[in-house]
């Protein structure tokens, strides 16, 4: 029996196509994946995200033991700030990606995958233990909207009320309600400017509510999926998993060699100076046949890859896929996507595919 | 409800043939393209190229998912519709309208194999 989120109800009443993902019932659309993406790329949109994880590490060694286990440098950052990076085994291998809210000094406030939280709450837990730290997993108590699209501002302002217009991309606060904490930061999946909110079952499910209400256009996973693939995001499974490190992943700025010890430096830190076999890699396809996930990458007739994740864009008229692939193939490079019974001839291109719209300055 | 269109003969796999003739127009139905969502591409046979009854001849092509057209009925691509490479689109809009190709029939007797409107309608109510 896969678990719901405290907004499953609402999303029954209002007729969403409902499949498994990560271990939840989620709701996957609303009413088409094409007009809930386009609602975000020109308006906002509202995606019911509770199935994510989230894991607290506080105490005297926090900032040293999230430095232990994260790709990133935390010492960077000051409250306030949020951190992306991954959580390596020591073979370079990725345990999973991970968005790190500094909530203040020695506080952290990491959100995980859902299809993870387990494997990551056991990986956090083993390597706590020669540090002063107390790491608590929570994930039944948080949950987590997404508000995203150019108009998300005005709607967490004026419908959630939440003082948000000091914070620029990457930045998060605290707020108190009653004496529960919500937690905001102006992140997201999509490449569009929007937030992510995070509280209680009783403070989501009457913020859902008021967004419904104001006519915010609700938003499955289906859409979540085409916006971050359009803006060259991963997804933990296809472009990271244990075999694909994020040097392979193209998102070695995400790992910091300046700091000394972390896990899985070693080895990353080879795979960054003698190079990899396979690294990710964009493809635009000429025609607009739709390459998916396991696909071949062929070059010359000789296999070169694996798709990882493609679509048709909806943003954009072309066909596209990040593909792992031999990493002598170059920018430019033609290659070939087995689709079927036929070959699509295609280009090696960056992974980032339609333009972002992010808040910074 | 999805619509089901009298006259017309019917796949288990969701595809319809219109016959005039003995030339069979091939689609997939209303509730197939209600439930495979916004419909992006359509993988189509050229001309003159064979199909067989029960037989993939190409695909379908959701946002998320392909899913197998299979031919109803044995013959030779007379026509496939164009339309459909640039407005695929189409086939959500109106699928009994915008058929995917027509095929000249090599064994009208395979049309008693499939289902009428009726059989068909039974057919999805227990789908649910």
């Amino acid at each position: 029996m896969n678990k719901r989120t405290c907004l499953y109800d609402k999303h029954v009443a209002l007729g969403a196509l409902i499949q498994p993902f990560g271990g939840f019932d989620m709701p996957i659309q609303y009413t088409n994946i094409i007009d809930e993406h386009k609602a975000v790329r020109e308006h906002v949109g509202v995606f019911d995200v509770s199935h994510m994880g989230e894991i607290i590490i506080s105490g005297h060694d926090a900032p040293r033991f999230v430095n232990h286990i994260f790709t990133n440098d935390v010492t960077k950052m000051k409250p306030g700030d949020v951190m992306y990076g991954m959580m390596c085994y020591e073979d370079g291998g990725t345990v999973d990606d991970t968005c790190v809210d500094m909530l203040e000094p020695n506080r952290y406030f990491m959100t995980v995958n859902a299809a993870n939280v387990d494997k990551d709450s056991e990986w956090v837990h083993k390597q706590a233990e020669k540090f002063d730290v107390v790491v608590c997993y929570k994930s039944d108590w948080w949950n987590q909207l997404a508000i995203q699209g150019p108009e998300a501002e005005k709607t967490v302002t004026e419908v959630l009320h939440l003082p948000v217009s000091d914070l620029k991309f990457y930045q998060c606060k605290e707020v108190l309600r009653f004496d529960d904490s919500v937690i905001v930061s102006r992140t997201g999946y999509t490449g569009e400017d929007g937030f992510e909110v995070y509280g209680d079952k009783e403070y989501i499910r009457d913020a859902w509510d008021r967004l419904m209400r104001a006519g915010v256009k609700p938003c499955g996973l289906g859409c979540r999926d085409t916006l971050r693939f359009e803006v060259g995001l991963p997804l933990y499974g296809d472009e990271l998993s244990k075999d694909i490190s994020p040097i392979m992943a193209g998102l070695g700025h995400f790992v910091d060699f300046d700091k000394p010890e972390f896990i899985g430096r070693e080895a990353l830190l080879k795979q960054k100076t003698e190079g990899v076999a396979k690294r990710l890699r964009g493809i635009q396809l000429d025609d607009h046949a739709v390459p998916r996930h396991g696909y071949k990458v062929l070059r010359d007739g000789k296999e070169v890859g694996e798709v990882t994740t493609g679509y048709r864009l909806i943003s954009a008229d072309k066909s596209c896929a990040v593909a792992l692939v031999d990493s002598s193939l170059k920018l430019g490079d033609r290659v070939e996507i087995q689709i079927r019974k036929k070959t699509f001839p295609g280009t090696i291109v960056k992974k980032r595919f339609v333009d972002t719209h992010y808040k910074k300055d | 409800m999805a619509k089901v269109i009298e006259g017309l003969y019917y796949t288990e796999s969701h595809e319809y043939v219109k016959v005039d003739g003995n030339v069979g127009t091939i689609g997939i139905t209303d509730y197939a393209q209600n439930a495979l969502g916004n419909v992006v591409y359509v993988d189509m046979p050229d001309v003159d190229d064979e199909v067989e009854a029960g037989e993939e001849f190409g695909a379908v092509e959701s946002v998320k998912a392909a899913s197998d057209l299979n031919s109803p009925v044995s013959g030779k691509v007379v026509e496939v519709n164009e339309a459909l490479e640039d407005k695929p689109e189409l086939v959500n809009q109106d699928a009994f309208a915008n058929w995917i190709i027509k095929v000249e029939l090599s064994d009208p007797s395979q049309l008693d194999d499939l289902m009428d409107a009726k059989a068909y309608e039974e057919f999805c109510n227990n789908q649910q």
